[in-house]
This record gives structure tokens, C-alpha cells and sequence, in this order.
């Protein structure tokens, strides 16, 4: 094995690159279960927005509109969980399985002719001298904007849920929503639109999979990263800050066990590739130990109605 | 404007009538979804619901595949079916029901090249401690340390498709396989086969390699087992103590814990058997119709078992129904694939499209929608 072929600027490189669709994911998804929804349908909402990113970027020639796309595709998704759980009442759980299910086979439907083509490539945002210092510039200062976009979501989201009448609405709704609807808020409204943000973060994060880490188009190519995601959003706490710790932490387990297979470490192939669902469930059983557990939103799950 | 008013209590009629219903909004909606895949619409749907059963160039092969197909959706949705009615909710059959099949298959093969009666219930046997082991891990970490089971069942599905691979390129590699991934085919050795039973010329237990309990009928173990296994769960469920606390687990939690009954006892008990039954489930189609361990070695039976237990609406008999239709779904659609070019990955969008209308009409089971003219509702 030859640990020298791994530079360590190229390793930070792409342990951003990887935790990049994570955090788009596990943000949009915080901020819905901020509102007191449970959505499981993460990995569905994920992989339609993958090719429907990719459809569109492939079509029009822009990945920017790709991303757009990914974005709709998503929320329109979403909303039909929106409709389900928020209207018609339905157990959220199973409703969440019913759209990850869904999802599955509609975007196999959906990308039956788009195996084995190529995406536009995503430009990389040009920093002039910036992106020449020596390992920053490589590590940090030489990627696509949307690596830079999840950076700002995260820091915008962090804010308008704790500085903001609106996002201490959502927390109210999420806490506990009857006394938000004594209050006067709109419950249903304020879930729907915070499902609609989860469900276009989840086709952003999808589509940032097929347009620029992968990039290419394949069935079931976000393989478990939605589910990752959920359990990130737990690992975090319910915080934005946390979130982008864990989505870095995730990445980070990708991109090295990929760069052992690469330097043809004397671990089998399968066992590495195997090890971010481990790390995954070895961090949740250290966040939800009795004394380190933290307090999810209190009406999460439940089923909300305005009995009249 | 509609308004929803909660019934006094659950309508039964509408309880039995709302999978009905929801069959009928799907079929209707995928007959739109063909439509715009540009194929006949009429035709897709008889191709998928009634052809393979009534076609008599297609009858003959699909109707003995109905049992194969639908025997493990039916052992898995009943095990699934438990947890989810106690609100446990074991979501990582698929890995389960790898995990049976490895166990299985690797006790068998272990034995080869032995010829005695012994190595098929051996198997068994390895498969339902395969799936149970497989599931007691977010039991246990669900009992000892409150870890969400929902997130860890499924993570787990892909450590052990990664097993999977690993086993089938390695330790279960067929030596005399020409290097090829993949083991030994266990449905041509006589003494590990979950051959048809009961065939006309009688080999061992009454089998045939290969073949079935009743030549032509697809009657190979795992029917036996699924048929058992909702016996057993109809019993459990209405003549047992064990049932009423699973039953009132689900609906009142609280009520549940005060009565005195033990919420981590019941978790270990639901994963527990509803992983050795995806176990067992894993096993019999290795050892059957697969009859081999390869790298895509599963192909969804756990997770469309989620589908089965909802449209059962929980209940063992009716998780019979619900597996047969789905099974005729996937046999419909491979016919559908192969005759009409309807991609495969329709039939995969036409299931997930089910469960989404079965969730959406429950409503009607609970709820009453009423038509309020002019005055909003307060």
C-alpha cells in the first residue's frame, strides 16, 4: 500500500466535493423536522432530483438549470408527501417509506435514456490568484459554486431559525402544534412550505451527485446517501452547525476509505466500502446514549388536526 | 369547502374497502402512467392483471410463479406486519433476508458434498438465526441505548449487500466455477434443494430437484412456511396475550406502559421474528428459486414486503391477499416488459404508486369528509 499517493490538499478537496450533496440533504431535512415533520422519503426525493437534474442539465446544456430542475423535481415530490401527511393525515413513517419507494422506481422510469452519457461539466468558480495559493487554493478555493451555496444555506438556515420571526414560528409549530395554532399560526402552511425547502435541498443534494461528484447517471446511484443524511440531522442535534460538522465527517469516511480502495490498502474492497454505513450507525448509538441525548422537536411525528 | 370530522370510531366497512379502492385509483393511475410511456393503456393493464393468469400461452409458467414470488413477500410482511402494528418499525428486512440466505447457504455448503437428510433442515435452521441475528442488532441498540431502529435496520441492508458481494466473490465462490462470482447452485444438489414438493417421481422428502411439491404448481418450502407463519401470526395476534400487547402497544403507547408491559421486550420480540422470518425467506429462494449466492443476489422482496404488510392492513389474512397481487406484479410486469416493451422500472413506480393511494384513502377509514358550504371551518 502506498500512502504517499494521497495528497492531503486533493483529500480536503474531495472530502468537500462528498460531504457537499450530504449537507444540502440533511439541512433541508432539518429544517423540516424543525417543523415537527418526520419526512423519511430523503433517499426518494434524492435520487429524482438526481435525474431530473441531470435530464435538464443534459437538455439545455446548463448545469445551473440542471440544479434548478433537481430543485422543482424535489419539492414537487415533496409535496405530495406535504399532501398526504398534512391533508389526508396519513401515518408519516410509512408515507416517507411510500416516497422513498416511489422515488426509487420513478427515476430508474425516468433515466431509462440517459445511462452512459456524459453531463455538462459544473464550472469550478474562478478566484483568480486565490485558487493558486499553495494547498488552500487547492483545498478550499478551487470548487464549484454550489460547494460554496451549501456553505451559505448552512449559515442562512442557522440564522433565520434562531434570529427570525419565521423560523421561531417553525419552531413553535414544531414544538408543539396546538399551542402554535392557538396562537394563531397556520400549521399545515408552515409544514407545507418547510417540506416543499427539505424536498428541493434533497433534489439539489441528488443532483449535485449525478451533475458533478459522480458525474454520470445510474440506477440507484444515491445509495443510501439519503438515509445518511436523516441520521446526520440526528448526529447534529437538530442545529445547522452541527449539520455541516456531519455531513464533513461523513465525507470525510467516503473519501478515505475511496482512497484506500484507490492505494490498494490490505483491507477487501467490500469491507471498506461497507464502513460509512457502520460509521454511521456507530455515531447514532453514541448520540442517543441516555446522557448525551438530545431533545428532538416534541410534536415530531405526530399528526396534526384543527378539530373545529 | 370539505371538512374532516373524525368518526366516533374506526368504520370497518370502510376499512375493508379502502385497499380495494386504492388497487382501483392505481390501477387507474397507471394505466395513465403507460399511456404516457406511449403504450396502450388497456392492453398494459391486462397484461399485468390477467394474462398471466388466464392466457394460455403464458398461464402454465405464471401461475406456479405466483406462489414463488408471492411465498416470501408473505413471510416477510407478516413478520414486518407485527412490528409495525407495536409500532416497531423494522424497515431493513432486505438485509435480513440476505443475512438468512448467507447463513443458510454457507451451512450448506459447508456439508458439500454430503447426501443425507440432514443438510436441508440444517439450512433452515442457519437461515432463521442468519435473519435474527441480522435484526437483533438494532434491537439491541434500540433497547440498550435508544438508537432509532427505523435508521440502523436500514443501514444495515447495505453492510450486508456488501457482505453479500463479498461472500459471492470469495469464502462461497464456486471452486469449480471457473472463477465466475457466485456459489455453488444448492437447487441442483438433491440434499440442500427447496425443490416443488410432492412430484411425481419422489426423491427425498418427497422432492425433485428443481422441482415442486405439486409438479407445476410452484409449491416448493417456503409456501409451506409462509402459510404457516400466518397461522401463526393469526393466532398470536387475537388468541394471544402476547397479541393484545403488540395491539395495544401500537395504539396507546401510554396506556400500554402503565397496563405494565415491557416496551423493550416487545421490541426484541417483533425484530426478532420478523427477522428470522425474512431469514427463512432469504433461504428458501437460494436454495430454490435462485439457487445460488451472487452479487445481486436480492432483488427487493424485503421492501415491497412493506408494501404487502400496509396493503394486508396489517392483518395476516389479509397480507395473503396483498402478496399475491403484488407477486402478480411483478410476474405481470415482466410479461408486460417482454410483450409491450414496458420498461421494468414501471412496474417498480406502479407498486411505490400503491402504497401512496392505500395512505391517501385510509383517511376515509378514521375520518368523514363533509361538505361545508360557505362557512370555514374554526
Amino acid at each position: 500500500m502506498d500512502l504517499s499517493a494521497i495528497s492531503p490538499a486533493l483529500l480536503v478537496a474531495s472530502l468537500m466535493v462528498a460531504a457537499t450533496p450530504l449537507l444540502l440533504a440533511a439541512l433541508g431535512e432539518l429544517v423540516v423536522e424543525r417543523a415537527g415533520v418526520l419526512n423519511l422519503g430523503v433517499e426518494g426525493m434524492m435520487i429524482c432530483g438526481a435525474i431530473c437534474g441531470f435530464a435538464a442539465a443534459v437538455a439545455t446544456g446548463s448545469p445551473a438549470l440542471g440544479f434548478a430542475a433537481a430543485a422543482a423535481g424535489g419539492a414537487a415530490l415533496s409535496l405530495l408527501f406535504a399532501l398526504l401527511t398534512q391533508v389526508l393525515l396519513s401515518n408519516q413513517v410509512a408515507t416517507g417509506l411510500a416516497l422513498t419507494l416511489f422515488g426509487l422506481g420513478l427515476s430508474s422510469l425516468l433515466g431509462q435514456g440517459y445511462v452512459g452519457i456524459k453531463p455538462p461539466a459544473t464550472a469550478r468558480l474562478d478566484l483568480g490568484p486565490l485558487s493558486d495559493v499553495p494547498f488552500l487554493g487547492r483545498a478550499l478555493l478551487s470548487h464549484d459554486p454550489v460547494v460554496y451555496l451549501a456553505l451559505a444555506l448552512t449559515l442562512a438556515v442557522g440564522l433565520v431559525l434562531s434570529r427570525t420571526r419565521a423560523g421561531r414560528s417553525l419552531r413553535a409549530v414544531g414544538e408543539n402544534h396546538d399551542a402554535a395554532h392557538a396562537l394563531g399560526l397556520h400549521v399545515v402552511a408552515i409544514r407545507t412550505g418547510a417540506i416543499a425547502f427539505g424536498g428541493a435541498m434533497a433534489g439539489m443534494g441528488g443532483a449535485y451527485l449525478s451533475l458533478v461528484r459522480v458525474p454520470q447517471w445510474t440506477e440507484g446511484m444515491t445509495a443510501g446517501a439519503g438515509w445518511i443524511a436523516l441520521a446526520i440531522v440526528v448526529f447534529a442535534s437538530w442545529r445547522a452547525g452541527r449539520v455541516l460538522l456531519g455531513a464533513y465527517l461523513f465525507g470525510g469516511v467516503t473519501v478515505l476509505q475511496l482512497n484506500l480502495q484507490a492505494a490498494g490498502a490490505a483491507i477487501p474492497v467490500e469491507v471498506l466500502s461497507m464502513s460509512p454505513y457502520i460509521a454511521t450507525i456507530v455515531v447514532l448509538v453514541a448520540m442517543s446514549s441516555r446522557r448525551r441525548r438530545a431533545t428532538a422537536p416534541a410534536s415530531l411525528g405526530a399528526t396534526f388536526h384543527a378539530t373545529g | 369547502m370539505i371538512r374532516l370530522v373524525k368518526r366516533p370510531a374506526p368504520s370497518r366497512a370502510w376499512a375493508w374497502a379502502t385497499p380495494l379502492l386504492a388497487v382501483a385509483l392505481t390501477v387507474a393511475a397507471g394505466a395513465a402512467m403507460f399511456w404516457a410511456l406511449g403504450s396502450d393503456p388497456v392492453a398494459a393493464i391486462r397484461t399485468i392483471f390477467l394474462d398471466p393468469l388466464f392466457d394460455p400461452r403464458y398461464a402454465s409458467y405464471s401461475r406456479p410463479q405466483l406462489l414463488v414470488k408471492a411465498a416470501p413477500l408473505v413471510l416477510i410482511a407478516v413478520g414486518l406486519a407485527l412490528g409495525f402494528r407495536a409500532g416497531v418499525w423494522n424497515i431493513g428486512a432486505e438485509g435480513q433476508y440476505i443475512m438468512g440466505a448467507l447463513f443458510g447457504a454457507g451451512a450448506g455448503l459447508a456439508l458439500y458434498p454430503a447426501e443425507t437428510r440432514a443438510v436441508f433442515p440444517l439450512m433452515v435452521a442457519a437461515g432463521a438465526l442468519g435473519g435474527w441475528a441480522w435484526a437483533m442488532i438494532p434491537a439491541i441498540l434500540r433497547t440498550r441505548f435508544g438508537t432509532n431502529e427505523i435508521l440502523v435496520s436500514l443501514l444495515l441492508v447495505y453492510v450486508a449487500e456488501n457482505l453479500l458481494a463479498s461472500m459471492a466473490v470469495g469464502p462461497m465462490r464456486n471452486p469449480e466455477g471457473g472463477g465466475f462470482p457466485g456459489s455453488r447452485n444448492l437447487s441442483r444438489w438433491d440434499a440442500a434443494a427447496n425443490g416443488e414438493l410432492v412430484a411425481g417421481t419422489g426423491l427425498h422428502w418427497g422432492v425433485v430437484a428443481n422441482g415442486e411439491l405439486v409438479a407445476g404448481t410452484g409449491l416448493h418450502w417456503g409456501v409451506v412456511a409462509a402459510t404457516l407463519a400466518v397461522i401463526a401470526a393469526y393466532v398470536l395476534l387475537h388468541r394471544h396475550i402476547r397479541g393484545v400487547h403488540i395491539r395495544l402497544s401500537g395504539n396507546a403507547p401510554r396506556a400500554a406502559r402503565f397496563a405494565g408491559i415491557g416496551p423493550d421486550r416487545l421490541v426484541v420480540f417483533c425484530l426478532g421474528v420478523s427477522g428470522a422470518l425474512a431469514g427463512l425467506a432469504g433461504l428458501f429462494e437460494v436454495a430454490g428459486p435462485a439457487g445460488q449466492i451472487t452479487i445481486d443476489f436480492n432483488v427487493g422482496y424485503g421492501f415491497t414486503a412493506i408494501i404487502v404488510a400496509f396493503l394486508g392492513r396489517l392483518h395476516p389474512v389479509g397480507i395473503v391477499f396483498a402478496g399475491l397481487l403484488m407477486a402478480l406484479t411483478y410476474i405481470g410486469g415482466e410479461l408486460a416488459s417482454f410483450t409491450l416493451g414496458i420498461p421494468a422500472a414501471a412496474i417498480q413506480a406502479f407498486q411505490g404508486m400503491l402504497l401512496f393511494f392505500l395512505l391517501a384513502v385510509d383517511i376515509l377509514v378514521a375520518y368523514r369528509p363533509v361538505l361545508s358550504l360557505g362557512r370555514k371551518a374554526t
